[in-house]
């Protein structure tokens, strides 16, 4: 590896057993089935990948949801069913039913382990019943919860267009008649709408964001003339961003390496590796950063931070010079520490599951630099934690916020330790400017609830137990 | 492969692990790639557990399917004795370790001679046994493994208690009601004079496994749960066990009749046909509803029942037996159990259904429009869908099916609760007439979406006008029904005399 040449970071790492707590990375398609819009996601596993589903996406499993199990019986496992056959019918099956633009098989535990042919088997059936058929192998032997979105992009990133196609002349085609009466308008209107752009080669962004943020950031993009030609993912499959040789991309999520991996050596685009969007301090230098490599001299983006950080001070107040402890389970934890710290909190150890230093060099660079001026020790990140010995440096730390999964949450309360459950983060809308009030809504909600409680007494909800 | 939306129970290490975590220090390790630990998330929230839940995983990774667990297992196993002090440790296998075919026993006899507390490797195979049937194993498993171990040191006591006494057996975390039940059932044997000897797994200490003997008989509640036990300590001890689930007031009355006739059997003559009847017609709110102008209204309403064997077929009983229910359909999910359901229920409804398939069941509940459902949360939406209301009766169940407060299914506290629950699930009688009467509150014009696939026909204007006047909670009924009457007769256009012929026909 060629990290070990890295000049030494102040930032102390370690690595301890990967005994902790994550969802299991198949739970991405309970929010990507939401974003691309004409998607089917079949998830090829057991029993057990069902419940975890069934009972980790609650209430959205009523809502006729555009995700199945592909449930595996001891047939399939022997090899007494062949899959190409059995994968035919249930996919035949959800076509008639569904008629998705692309159904995307997610590969689980039990496929790797009977070395079941996915990639290989995709393109023979899709072939067959003409539909495209995406891979990802998003399984629990490789992948941590967040994880699982970066496998599924990394796999569409093949699936985008290498040139525009003529798109553009079917859709006037389409038009045809609405076109012929708007003719001189809407010429004009384009070519205005042009010139607020820069010209700069073109940039595509990666990374799976609600629509609202996506238009959210995309027009702050637009502020500074850079011109976001597409995103990985769109709204619909069949809108898949053209991406050329010597394209320029962005991500916006932390955990998205194999996607931006791909991205450069496979689709040979050019990755701005840049700090990510969430906080109004990342934002900016996600901003900046891109402005620069596309040269482009940013305007006001120091008074419009300053102008959110302001608004942001009746939160900021509850939380200054208190203390942050992330057990870690989806690979946001370092930009949110990053952020919190900037915001006066002190974080000791941040948890993750994977740490990806060259993808995120940019956000690590940011959070050493960040903590020399607050002036706080730098947190020591653990990578694969061990949730047993976390909760042990819990009790001696005694921080004033856990960020932890849902495992824990209720134990750790009932101790009289703040929690704020980490999955919220992963669900919310974090990105942007507009969107810093939200992280912190979140991450004051259980001291704000708590300095309701405090005048009752009702800390610690244990007994003292026995073997200490 | 099967093409499967939802599943009705979970996979079998889920019950394996209900287990383990039911009795008092006794942790699980499960063999499992990350993220296999839902189970302390379920637990942690549905239960709004206060500990964290004993059970860890130990990992399979890439270097596990490259050269095997090796130690990894093994230290997992000493490292948690060590850190936790256990009685007892489960390893437990899950659908991953099952095709690895790792040599799981090989590490429990390996580990074992190292810690202070026990090790078991659960007998159960992902692909053979289901939540239920696991957690039925691993209950008999244990309680063997004590037995065999006291009897082996010659600990184990031989005298039955001085007065009558009970094991309650089946009662266990993320049950549904299971907490609410147990309180109950004791409360029940308090009643009765009968003093309760073990309650397992919930709670117990596996150190208490031993005493289990001394008790007269034993209680199964639950069908799906603790019989595999019961059949062991009656063929191994000669201990009787009733097994009539004490759910609605004739099968409380049944199963407490079954308890009379069993500790009288061992000498303890009693008489509990005054208490019964007191309870019944004076204590229990249940007896005097079904006798009330209430439940008159509800006499030959239609429901569909689903649910687990148990609270299916206590709920079939219920509502045909005690409150002149019609059940037009009832059904389990428990395949495997299938004879015992169908012996049960086939009096008491006209259809039996047994399917795992969520989609075959939602279908049947589209067919047979039962003003109520009584299913589990699949079936609630399904209802949500339909405008049917539903009263949810088994697992699997959301947050909101743990209540804080007081709510058994069983004894006579139970049949109050299960009255409550049938009544506020149907129509109140009285709204139900009023909006016949005055042609409904609901001024909305068109009907939209109703459940089956768009019409071909066209409604007039006037017969619109009429639909628009019907209740709506019948109004797709009606609906469907006209248009099937008209599709048959071949008329295109529906007007107000297609509908009053098709009233007339068919009743709609």
């Amino acid at each position: 590896m060629t990290l070990a040449k890295e000049q030494p970071s102040a930032l102390n790492f370690e690595c301890e057993t990967g005994n902790y707590h994550t969802f299991c990375p198949i739970s991405c398609v309970a929010w990507l089935y939401q974003k691309i819009e004409d998607s089917f996601f079949l998830v090829i596993g057991t029993k057990t990948c069902g419940y975890f589903l069934q009972n980790a996406m609650g209430v959205m499993i009523f809502a006729e949801p555009r995700y199945a199990m592909a449930e595996l019986e001891e047939g399939d496992i022997s090899a007494k069913l062949n899959d190409y056959e059995e994968l035919k019918r249930l996919c035949l099956q959800i076509k008639r039913d569904r008629n998705p633009s692309v159904i995307v098989w997610i590969g689980t535990c039990t496929t790797e382990i009977i070395k079941m042919d996915l990639e290989g088997l995709g393109p023979r059936l899709e072939a067959e019943i003409g539909i495209p058929i995406v891979t990802a192998r998003a399984n629990g032997l490789d992948y941590a919860f967040t994880q699982g979105e970066d496998t599924v992009l990394a796999a569409m990133a093949h699936k985008c267009p290498t040139v525009a196609p003529k798109q553009e002349a079917e859709k006037k085609e389409r038009n045809a008649v609405s076109s012929l009466l708007n003719f001189g308008r809407k010429k004009e209107e384009v070519t205005q709408e042009e010139s607020e752009y820069k010209d700069h080669t073109p940039l595509v962004l990666f990374g799976s964001l609600p629509d609202p943020v996506v238009t959210n950031l995309t027009l702050e993009l637009k502020k500074q003339g850079v011109k976001v030609s597409g995103w990985l993912p769109s709204k619909r499959f069949t809108e898949l961003p053209v991406i050329e040789q010597g394209y320029y991309t962005a991500g916006v999520n932390p955990f998205l390496s194999r996607t931006a991996t791909t991205l450069m050596r496979r689709r040979k685009t050019k990755l701005i590796g840049a700090p990510f969007p969430i906080g109004p301090d990342g934002t900016r230098a996600w901003i900046e950063k891109i402005c620069s490599v596309l040269e482009i001299e940013p305007q006001g983006l120091e008074e419009r931070e300053a102008k959110i950080w302001a608004s942001l001070e009746d939160y900021i107040k509850l939380i200054r010079s208190k203390s942050v402890f992330f057990m870690g389970d989806n690979l946001l934890e370092i930009s949110l520490a990053r952020f919190l710290i900037r915001c006066g909190m002190s974080c000791h150890e941040i948890g993750i599951p994977y740490m990806d230093k060259r993808y995120q060099k940019a956000e690590l660079d940011l959070l050493e630099k960040t903590c020399n001026e607050m002036g706080v020790a730098i947190p020591t990140i653990v990578e694969k934690p061990d949730n047993y010995n976390q909760i042990q440096r819990i009790y001696d730390l005694k921080p004033d916020l856990v960020i932890t999964g849902m495992a824990h949450a209720n134990p750790l309360e009932a101790r009289g330790i703040n929690t704020k459950w980490s999955v919220e983060f992963t669900f919310a809308q974090i990105h942007g400017f507009t969107n810093a009030r939200d992280i912190l809504e979140l991450a004051t909600r259980p001291l704000r609830r708590n300095n309701n409680l405090k005048e009752l007494g009702w800390d610690k909800l244990v007994q003292e137990e026995a073997n200490v | 492969m099967k093409l499967a939306y939802w599943m009705y129970a979970g996979p079998a290490h889920i019950g394996t692990l209900r287990i383990a975590s039911s009795f008092k220090n006794v942790h699980a390790i499960m063999h499992a790639p990350l993220g296999d630990d839902y189970f302390n998330v379920m637990r942690s929230m549905l239960e709004r557990e206060r500990d964290f839940t004993p059970v860890t995983a130990s990992i399979v990774d890439r270097n596990v399917l490259a050269r095997g667990s090796q130690e990894k297992v093994i230290d997992n196993i000493t490292r948690k004795d060590k850190e936790e002090n256990p009685d007892l440790i489960v390893l437990t296998p899950t659908c991953t370790s099952s095709i690895l075919q790792e040599d799981l026993e090989n590490f429990v006899t390996r580990a074992s001679m190292d810690t202070k507390g026990d090790v078991l490797l659960a007998d159960v195979n992902h692909y053979r046994y289901n939540e239920l049937q696991a957690a039925d194993r691993t209950l008999h498993q244990t309680v063997k493994f004590y037995l065999d171990k006291a009897k082996k040191k010659d600990e184990l006591p031989t005298d039955k208690t001085e007065i009558p006494s009970v094991n309650i057996i089946g009662i266990s975390t993320l049950g549904f009601h299971n907490q609410h039940d147990c309180t109950e059932l004791k409360r029940l044997m308090a009643e009765l004079g009968i003093a309760v000897n073990e309650v397992i797994p919930d709670g117990a200490s596996v150190h208490n496994l031993k005493n289990l003997p001394r008790a007269w008989f034993n209680l199964v509640p639950y069908r799906e749960l603790g019989m595999m036990t019961a059949e062991y300590l009656k063929s191994e001890f000669d201990m009787p066990y009733v097994d009539i689930t004490p759910m609605g007031v004739v099968e409380t009355a049944r199963c407490i009749r079954k308890i009379q006739q069993v500790i009288n059997a061992q000498g303890a003559e009693v008489d509990y046909e005054k208490y019964i009847n007191n309870q019944t017609l004076y204590v229990s709110q249940a007896a005097w509803f079904s006798r009330s102008i209430d439940c008159q209204n509800l006499t030959g309403k239609k429901a569909v029942v689903f649910g687990d064997n148990t609270h299916a077929v206590a709920m079939t009983k219920i509502l045909a037996r005690e409150m002149g229910i019609h059940v037009v359909l009832a059904g389990t999910y428990c395949k495997y159990d299938s004879d015992w359901f169908r012996e049960q229920v086939s009096e008491y409804c006209d259809e039996v259904l047994i399917s795992e398939d969520n989609a075959e069941i939602g279908d049947a509940i589209a067919r047979h429009e039962p003003s109520a459902i009584f299913g589990t949360q699949m079936e609630r939406h399904v209802g949500k869908r339909l405008d049917i209301p539903c009263g949810v009766i088994a697992a699997p169940i959301h947050i909101q099916n743990f209540p804080i407060g007081y709510k058994p299914f069983m004894g006579y506290e139970g049949t109050n609760q299960i009255a409550d629950l049938v009544y506020n699930s149907f129509t109140l009688g009285m709204e139900d007439h009023l909006l016949e009467i005055f042609g409904g509150h609901d001024t909305k014009e068109v009907i939209t979406k109703g459940i089956s696939a768009g019409s071909d026909l066209s409604w007039d204007k006037e017969a619109t006008g009429e639909l628009g006047k019907i209740p709506g909670f019948v109004r797709g009924k009606v609906k469907r029904n006209t248009e099937k009457f008209a599709r048959e007769r071949g008329f295109a256009v529906i007007t107000l005399e297609v509908m009053y012929a098709a009233k007339e026909s068919v009743g709609a």
